[in-house]
């Protein structure tokens, strides 16, 4: 008995060390402002880590609110928001989303509507905002996000090889004469690469440009009865053009390459051309990062059978509805959203780092002009010339160009993206990897048909 | 005793030529190992485009400019989150896995095999089979967010480890010196900090260092439950990753500072960690 007695002291004793630490700990977790704290969770991009170097400015004109950034990459941001909004976590104040999600969440009653802050908002100017990101960004009319900047998709190629090498890139070129430039450049054994593509798997990664080459080829995922349309002749077609011109001339190891890849590879002067987000220009015209500032050239999306087939992406800023002041949530996304910010940015840190792609206003500010000489018009245009309520050639049930805008899609396009993937690092046939990825959409598909 | 002493001096004599392969293997390895740390330290002091070329860049101008941007990204706050949740879980750990070897060891309990192998089969369930159940409660609760929370995680994750690694100290503190001072008239409790603690230094030390290592480099659970009051280290780190633009360099930085205290630590109780987990080699 008396072991007992010992085992309780002891105990009781842990006890009491535990609570002391607790006590002695909870000192060290004070602090906090006495007025509104919001926290902000963002997309780690160059853009983003801009505005949180600014926020100081709000926070001066704002003394009552005090701001918090969690900044994260991607994928991880995209989960952790998802998780938090859905199931009304409500660590949040103001969420970085995109043109997929607004919608869906405005849809699922996730958000708050921001339509009736932006009209008394003096001088947000709604109309200013580019029509197609604004459209994407509302549902039934309403805004429910509010862009930080917005990306389309277009082509760059190095002016000086392609003088060195006689030959002319087209003013809208066709995929099929891209693919014959690429063959003329492409040249491995001197480290250079014909064309950039992704092949990292990920529906943000190589499903982007490659839904592209889809739609334009006049290929869909699914037609007006959800019967999923992956083995089409069409949509095989514009694969196996994806597929093989990764291959024959793209960089070795594409399977791999995402996005980063091809920044690195293009800005470091090793590809002759490059087909990917026009949000490149931040960092190849940067002469901190790029050996190849001033020698690019650009050009809209190659096409085969429609008028134009960039994409449209847009980062941008909602509320959830567990956000305890949305009023001050808003007063930070106006700042962060409004033309004086794009003019801030550009006193501040220069122009060529303003966030593209949010307003027409800063396509006529002579500064950004001036910097921004070779890629603002296509940029520009770019995002005019796409809607993504109608970017295939035939109808479908959906919206999107570079994603199916159904919350299924993250789950299929990344295991579809798997297939690509593999096809890109030969381990299976294009007409393998559409069979099997088929068989996914189809599921998919039928889950829509059960409920119509 | 003396026979170890004498055979090992035979094979001091021996060493030849084996012995050098033996040792230029083992340089090798631990260059090998060591590299990856050596190149992400090389690197954050790179500008991001030498740190990105397609041929690795061995000589450049080295510049502090990464690191003034690791630190004016608000470094600071998740080191103290970091230092909080690690110091107060080893404590706790340390507070409940003492007895709780004790109980297991030197004044086993009932089915002590049974509760052992409960304390480790707590650790085969991947824990991202349990993530949504947690962020679930956490909501709930309204401990998301929390920092206590991951101190109540870390100290759950780190107790079953401490408990077997303590366990193993112990079984080896010879049963004849804790007979000698229950003699000499000291309780269990006086044997226990008089006798038992002093030998177990070394071992409380190692287990210690393991918990603080775990904890710190916890990504997972902080990832999920924290936001922008609780966040952690590890957290801070993958801020630095973008998927527009270059940023080795900079991740190169801010990873060599999250490294930093736990190499410190490292070395502090160099002496100790190695007196620790070679004490099972010395009966």
């Amino acid at each position: 008995m008396a072991a007992v007695h010992r085992i309780r002291a002891v105990v009781g004793m842990s006890a009491c060390a535990a609570l002391a630490a607790g006590c002695a700990g909870a000192g060290a977790l004070g602090g906090g402002s006495d007025g509104t704290q919001l926290v902000v969770a963002i997309v780690a991009n160059p853009q983003m880590e801009d505005a949180i170097e600014l926020s100081d400015r709000f926070e001066e004109e704002n003394p009552d609110i005090d701001l918090k950034f969690v900044s994260l990459p991607e994928n991880e941001a995209r989960a952790k928001i998802t998780a938090s909004v859905a199931t009304g976590g409500g660590e949040f104040d103001v969420v970085m989303i995109s043109n997929f999600e607004t919608p869906q969440w405005a849809e699922n009653d996730w958000l708050v509507n921001l339509q009736p802050l932006v009209d008394q908002t003096d001088g947000y100017d709604p109309d200013d905002l580019i029509p197609s990101i604004r459209d994407a960004l509302s549902y039934e009319g309403d805004l429910y996000s509010v862009p930080f900047y917005g990306e389309s998709s277009f082509l760059v190629y190095r002016k000086d090889l392609f003088e060195q090498a006689g030959l002319t890139m087209p003013e809208q070129p066709t995929w099929d004469e891209v693919r014959e430039l690429a063959k003329e450049l492409h040249d491995p054994e001197n480290g250079m690469t014909g064309i950039c593509l992704r092949g990292l798997p990920g529906w943000g990664e190589n499903l982007a440009p490659m839904n592209t080459v889809v739609n334009t080829f006049g290929g869909r995922w699914f037609d007006e009865d959800w019967n999923a349309q992956l083995e089409s002749p069409k949509f095989k077609e514009a694969t196996k053009f994806y597929v093989d011109m990764v291959r024959d001339y793209g960089i070795s190891g594409a399977a791999a390459a995402g996005y980063g890849e091809c920044i690195t590879r293009y800005s470091q002067g090793q590809a002759a051309m490059w087909y990917d987000a026009t949000a490149m220009v931040s960092t190849v015209e940067s002469p901190d990062d790029s050996l190849v500032v001033g020698k690019n050239g650009y050009v809209p999306a190659p096409v085969k059978e429609t008028d134009a087939s960039g994409w449209l992406y847009s980062w941008s800023l909602a509320i959830p509805k567990s956000a305890d002041d949305p009023e001050a949530s808003w007063k930070f996304m106006d700042w962060v959203t409004n033309k004086d910010y794009i003019k801030l940015v550009g006193e501040e840190f220069g122009w060529e780092r303003v966030p593209p792609g949010s307003r027409l206003s800063t396509y006529e500010l002579p500064e950004y002009r001036e910097v921004a000489e070779a890629y603002a018009d296509p940029t520009l245009e770019a995002l005019s010339s796409v809607d993504q309520s109608d970017a295939t050639v035939d109808p479908v049930p959906y919206t999107g160009i570079q994603f199916v805008g159904i919350p299924e899609f993250q789950d299929l396009g990344t295991r579809v993206a798997q297939q690509i993937s593999a096809a890109i690092a030969g381990q299976i046939s294009v007409d393998e990897a559409l069979a099997q990825s088929q068989r996914y959409a189809r599921s998919v598909g039928e889950s829509y048909q059960e409920d119509e | 005793m003396a026979t170890a002493v004498g055979t090992a001096a035979q094979f001091r004599h021996r060493r030849h030529p084996g012995g050098t392969v033996a040792t230029i293997a083992t340089w090798v390895i631990g260059f090998l190992f060591f590299f990856p740390v050596l190149w992400m330290v090389v690197t954050a002091f790179k500008q991001e485009v030498d740190a990105s070329t397609d041929t690795p860049k061995i000589f450049f101008t080295p510049t502090l400019d990464q690191f003034r941007g690791v630190f004016d990204s608000g470094f600071w706050p998740y080191v103290g989150n970091s230092m909080f949740a690690v110091v107060v879980s080893t404590i706790l750990v340390l507070v409940l896995a003492v007895p709780a070897a004790y109980a297991v060891s030197i004044r086993p309990v009932e089915k002590t095999q049974d509760v052992l192998f409960f304390f480790i089969s707590t650790k085969m369930l991947p824990v991202v089979a349990v993530i949504v159940p947690l962020y679930v409660i956490a909501q709930r609760i309204g401990m998301l967010d929390n920092i206590w929370f991951l101190v109540i995680l870390f100290t759950s994750m780190n107790l079953p480890i401490a408990v077997w690694m303590l366990r193993s100290f112990m079984v080896e503190v010879p049963g004849e010196v804790l007979e000698a001072a229950e003699v000499d008239g000291a309780g269990m409790f006086a044997s226990f900090r008089e006798v038992l603690l002093p030998m177990l230094a070394p071992g409380i030390a190692a287990t210690a260092l393991i918990c603080v290592i775990f904890a710190w480099n916890e990504f997972f659970f902080s990832f999920i439950l924290t936001a922008a009051r609780a966040g952690t280290v590890p957290v801070f780190l993958v801020g630095f990753i973008t998927s527009e633009g270059l940023f080795f360099a900079q991740l190169s930085a801010a990873a060599t500072m999250a490294a930093l205290p736990v190499v410190i630590a490292g070395w502090v109780a160099q002496k100790q960690l190695v007196r620790g987990l070679s004490m099972g080699a010395i009966k």
